[in-house]
């Protein structure tokens, strides 16, 4: 062990020689090898881990020139003196446990406080069902998580980010439930974070079994208002056969925070695969997710709902991906900009040969309350079979005057009739998630924030 | 003060042509007028004004409510005044559930920091959707969205139900109506009957005035009040259509040398 810290300690101080990266500076890694000694881990996950870290110093910085990062404010994505956050004491991590309110019908509730976990609340689940923290996971599970841990390709432009990610030591859960099982509430699990600089690592794995059921919320937080800390999550999704997995990614930073979220979702035999990416604050929010339809009768709903204010940056890249016949994808993303916010949506469907009877459809929409705000929409199609329905449609644009003017012809006064229409933009999100546990806590966070925003 | 609807001289223009052509018309307190008229003789329009729709100029005349100026109100200020238009065309606000948007409305006619009594709120609007025959599971619907014809109407009155105004105009209320919706609807409107309120039932069909009984009957044609008469005369119009009101006022016109 000693000897591959050495080693790593080496890495790191040779790129450091060769100043290959300004963008993260080493202490990141250095930190976080010391803090470890983690001899329980598998080696497969440590080599792991060191490739990501060389893949992390080789790969461009984000640029100008490509496409991926089109229309994006490049500012955003530098960073220095990068550092792993910081386990705070007992007191305050408490406090925030308390914070920590999930549902009443919740299957576990997990909190990581600055990356490190600080408390985690299971009930009796079914036999068979791994409930873990990535960690552990890893330890106790190590060959069931290798089947399925960081499989796929950054290829939506993050590729450093996901290296990075790679290279660290994760918080949040590995959720396994086995065929023909139905596990009854969500698994909920907050991300608490700050410090200037500072970076969580969040991964959520969740795995389910021919015919099982499983539902996923992570919360993102702030633990102050003004940190500009950084969140570099990853959540991977692989869904058995004939199963359904409903995840959502409910995020609520300060507007100095940022956080980037990439994702896959690997869809099989008529499984049923649901994601929502509900971005209610945070200055700078890059996401991206890919839907891969692999086998027969397999569907993906990707969702998002985000409410963009003040200078906030949200910029999405998706990919739905069919590769075999007989599948569906519905990606619905809705943008309500205020202030001199930004939104830019890149999303290709690719419908590859053979794919025959596939639908999939992709649909932005951006409700423009700010004559300073701006939407950026890039659709793309690329179709290699027959028989298919594809739609994709991307809009944006002030609230509709009709719509305006009949709520004012009920009494109701031009602000209010704004926020009602523009809530009601965002609600239809919320109309399309299942669960009503799920709903409601979502519909009660943007309720809180959308109040801050449009008042 | 006299307790009517009163619009006197009324000229008003969309796209710059003038619709509307020197209108006068008086709908006391607890009356219920109809307007008929042939296709294009300004029914909407006056429908239109009347609610303060942005493509609607005012050229001349004006409308006043209860002695109140009319046209001086912001759209949203004329509704917590009381006038209520119930729409031809009722427009769909996705996301909005009617729950919401009828609370909105509600809320709106509340002093500034008083909130309204939610479980009062649903208790009574349940019991008006229970009389049209909404079913109850609408509230959560969003506000017109994929609804029939049919539908859509009901909600107009449940709205004007909830809103209780002092002045209501029903716009074509009856078209894309089953004789059933029909029924159901005109029920909301006899039962909202009262020496308080005053109706203006806009149509263009004689059926809807079989269900609400209107007290007075005007024609509109070409911008102007041709004729008033009682609830025969729209019955007269079904049976002879509208050439000989419109002949026998273009031979009033040469008599008095207009």
């Amino acid at each position: 062990m000693a000897e591959a810290i050495a080693e790593l300690e080496k890495i790191v101080s040779d790129e450091l020689g060769k100043s290959a990266s300004s963008w993260a500076d080493a202490p990141l890694r250095a930190e976080q090898v010391e803090n470890e000694l983690a001899g329980d881990l598998p080696s497969w996950y440590l080599q792991m881990r060191d490739e990501a870290w060389r893949t992390f110093i080789a790969a461009p910085v984000p640029s100008r020139r490509d496409e991926a990062w089109r229309f994006a404010n490049l500012k955003l994505t530098k960073f220095s003196g990068l550092q792993l956050a910081q386990t705070l004491e007992a007191g305050q991590a408490q406090a925030l446990v308390e914070r920590s309110v999930a549902g009443e019908k919740s299957a576990a509730r997990l909190v990581f406080v600055n990356n490190a976990l600080v408390s985690s609340e299971i009930s009796d689940l079914p036999e068979g069902v791994i409930c873990l923290p990535m960690n552990e996971a890893l330890i106790q599970h190590g060959e069931k998580v290798r089947e399925f841990f960081m499989q796929e390709e950054a290829q939506l432009g993050g590729k450093k980010f996901a290296a990075l990610h790679g290279s660290g030591t994760l918080s949040g859960v590995f959720v396994h439930v086995p065929a023909g099982v139905e596990l009854v509430g969500p698994v909920e699990v907050f991300h608490w974070m700050g410090g200037a600089e500072r970076v969580i690592l969040p991964h959520t794995l969740i795995v389910s079994g021919e015919g099982s059921t499983v539902s996923v919320i992570d919360h993102y937080q702030s633990i102050d208002e003004d940190a500009a800390a950084l969140s570099i999550g990853m959540t991977d999704i692989v869904a058995g056969k004939n199963s359904k997995v409903n995840y959502v990614a409910l995020q609520r930073l300060s507007r100095s925070d940022r956080q980037v979220q990439m994702g896959s979702t690997l869809v099989g035999e008529d499984a049923a695969v649901k994601t929502a990416l509900i971005n209610l604050g945070a200055a700078w929010v890059r996401n991206e997710n890919i839907s891969r339809m692999m086998a027969s009768g397999a569907r993906s709903d990707m969702l998002a709902l985000n409410l963009a204010a003040a200078n906030d940056e949200v910029d999405q890249r998706t990919l739905q991906l069919h590769e075999v016949e007989n599948t569906q994808s519905d990606l619905f993303y809705k943008n309500a900009l205020y202030d001199q916010a930004k939104t830019i949506f890149d999303g290709l469907i690719v419908v590859e040969k053979g794919a025959h009877h596939t639908d999939a459809f992709q649909t932005c929409r951006n409700l423009l309350n700010s004559d300073e705000a701006e939407a950026n929409s890039m659709p793309g199609l690329q179709i290699d079979a027959d028989q298919v329905r594809c739609s994709h449609g991307s809009t944006a644009g002030p609230i509709d005057p009709d719509q305006l003017f009949y709520c004012s012809t009920r009494g109701i006064t031009e602000q209010a009739a704004r926020q009602l229409i523009s809530f009601g933009f965002l609600h239809e999100v919320i109309d399309r998630l299942d669960g009503d546990e799920i709903k409601e806590v979502v519909n009660r966070e943007l309720e809180k924030a959308f109040k801050v925003v449009s008042e | 003060m006299s307790q009517v609807l009163s619009i006197s001289n009324l000229k008003a223009n969309v796209a710059g042509q003038e619709i509307l052509k020197g209108l006068n018309l008086e709908v006391p307190q607890g009356e219920v007028h109809a307007i008929m008229g042939p296709n294009g003789s300004g029914k909407s329009t006056l429908a239109k004004v009347m609610a303060g729709h942005e493509d609607y100029e005012v050229t001349a005349g004006g409308i006043t409510m209860n002695g109140e100026d009319l046209l001086a109100m912001e759209i949203d200020e004329r509704s917590r005044a009381g006038f209520f238009l119930a729409f031809q065309y009722p427009l769909e606000i996705p996301g909005v559930s009617i729950a919401n948007f009828i609370r909105a409305a509600r809320q709106a006619r509340l002093q500034k920091g008083d909130e309204l009594d939610a479980v009062a709120f649903y208790k009574e609007m349940y019991g008006k959707m229970d009389e049209l025959k909404i079913d109850r599971s609408f509230t959560g619907r969003a506000v017109n969205e994929g609804f029939s014809g049919g539908e859509k109407k009901r909600l107009e009155i449940l709205q004007m139900m909830m809103l209780e105004p002092k002045y209501a105009v029903l716009d074509e209320t009856d078209s894309g109506l089953d004789i059933d919706a029909l029924k159901i609807v005109a029920d909301g409107v006899n039962a909202m009957r009262s020496p308080e309120r005053g109706f203006l039932v806009i149509t263009h069909y004689q059926r809807l005035l079989d269900y609400i009984v209107p007290d007075v009957v005007h024609v509109l044609y070409k911008g102007e009040i041709i004729k008033t008469g009682g609830k025969e005369l729209a019955l007269e119009l079904e049976d002879k259509g509208y050439d000989w009101v419109i002949q026998e006022f273009a031979d009033q016109e040469v008599a008095v040398g207009v």
